[in-house]
């Protein structure tokens, strides 16, 4: 039987027993509920950032925080560079994600294992480009409760802003991380041939789908912290 | 499986395509953000800023669209399953609305009752000098006080420190 398709005029029959409904392993339909659950982790984090700057009168100009990159000689000025760099390799992470489900649905262990070394290599790349843009502006004095940045009119800044920034890109990095454990995780039992004697790759299916949650996530991170 | 040699090669196929798609979509999409966020910084008109940041989260919307739907292959569920996830986020509409206009409102009300809260707003300071690594939890630097302190009597002189408002 088939298993994509499920959207056939007796689609009220899904219900009447003997087979899976939603159509998909379990498994797989708790990732997604978990994912849900996060999401509204997340939303709540984004949505008090919004409540606290919309009740606040001045904020820091993102343009003026985020200008550094590494290796950048001392007073450079490159607002969204290192950022943007980012943003792409976090896309091109997922993009080979999706291939490495895609080699899985194939049975094709050779695709699986190229891609999902390419993602683990991205995650740690993203990864790395946090730590560096987090330790630089901890050496310019910001962090939790510290705050050097002045408002965009010029006006004293609270800590909010910082609070903020590190703790929700904080929480990303934190889910970066296990994503790239997970990933790991996939790449030894894929190595060991776990998957060939299941039969299927399920497995890397649900691990896809944390990881392009991340991504998700950065995304509205990225958008609201570095363009608004 | 039961599909044919050949239903499955034009199945890949197809799903190949969509991957590629949707990573041109992706990344032209971030171009764009970028495009516009760098525009944005020699902007002065409230309003332009207001539309090109309008633009921004509609883009961001259809980025996060694009993830779901195709990459995590949301789009090609059961539609009962793709239910049980959307409606319940359908939440965030109020909870987004609701909360930034609490937000708003706070500002409005702060800027009306609290005298205080409202002249922070005006008072310009100048920004710290340099400090290095976390200095605000090494020993306090003898020049960076005296800096410190001219700074902030030169605008007030009556707050010895013009602490910012929450």
């Amino acid at each position: 039987m088939s298993t994509t398709t499920t959207a056939s005029p007796n689609e009220a029959k899904l219900w009447v027993g003997g087979k899976s409904p939603f159509n998909s392993e379990y498994g797989k339909v708790m990732m997604w509920y978990f994912l849900m659950s996060d999401a509204f982790t997340f939303g709540a984090f984004l949505i008090s950032y919004g409540t606290v700057r919309f009740s606040t009168n001045g904020w820091p100009n993102s343009n003026e925080v985020f200008r550094s990159f590494p290796f950048a000689p001392e007073g450079v000025h490159a607002p969204l560079v290192f950022v943007s760099i980012m943003t792409f390799i976090l896309i091109i992470s997922s993009v080979t994600m999706v291939l490495a489900v895609h080699a899985g649905k194939n049975m094709d262990k050779q695709g699986v294992v190229r891609n999902m070394i390419w993602t683990i290599i991205g995650g740690i790349a993203f990864l790395s480009c946090q730590a560096w843009e987090w330790n630089h502006l901890f050496h310019e004095g910001a962090w939790w409760g510290a705050n050097p940045f002045l408002n965009a009119d010029g006006t004293a800044s609270t800590t909010n802003f910082t609070n903020f920034f590190f703790t929700i890109t904080g929480f990303h990095g934190f889910h970066v991380f296990s994503g790239v454990v997970i990933n790991i995780i996939m790449l030894i039992m894929t190595l060991l041939n776990k998957f060939e004697q299941r039969g299927h790759y399920l497995m890397i299916e649900k691990a896809g789908l944390y990881w392009h949650f991340v991504d998700l996530v950065w995304v509205f991170v990225f958008t609201i912290f570095y363009l608004l | 499986m039961s599909h044919t040699h050949t239903d499955q090669e034009a199945h890949n196929k197809e799903a190949m395509a969509e991957i590629k798609k949707v990573t041109i979509i992706l990344s032209v999409f971030t171009i764009i953000e970028l495009i516009l966020g760098f525009w944005m910084i020699s902007l002065t008109s409230q309003a332009l800023i207001l539309a090109i940041k309008g633009t921004i989260v509609i883009l961001m919307m259809a980025k996060a669209f694009y993830i779901v739907a195709y990459f995590m292959h949301l789009k090609h569920e059961v539609k009962n399953l793709i239910m049980t996830i959307v409606v319940p986020l359908s939440l965030f509409v109020w909870f987004i609305g609701a909360f930034l206009w609490d937000g708003s409102s706070f500002r409005n009300l702060r800027n009306n009752y609290n005298p205080y809260f409202k002249e922070q707003a005006t008072i310009k300071v100048e920004k710290k000098v340099e400090e290095h690594g976390a200095a605000k939890h090494e020993a306090t630097d003898a020049k960076h006080e005296t800096k410190h302190e001219s700074v902030e009597t030169k605008h007030e002189p009556t707050k010895p420190e013009v602490e910012p408002y929450y």
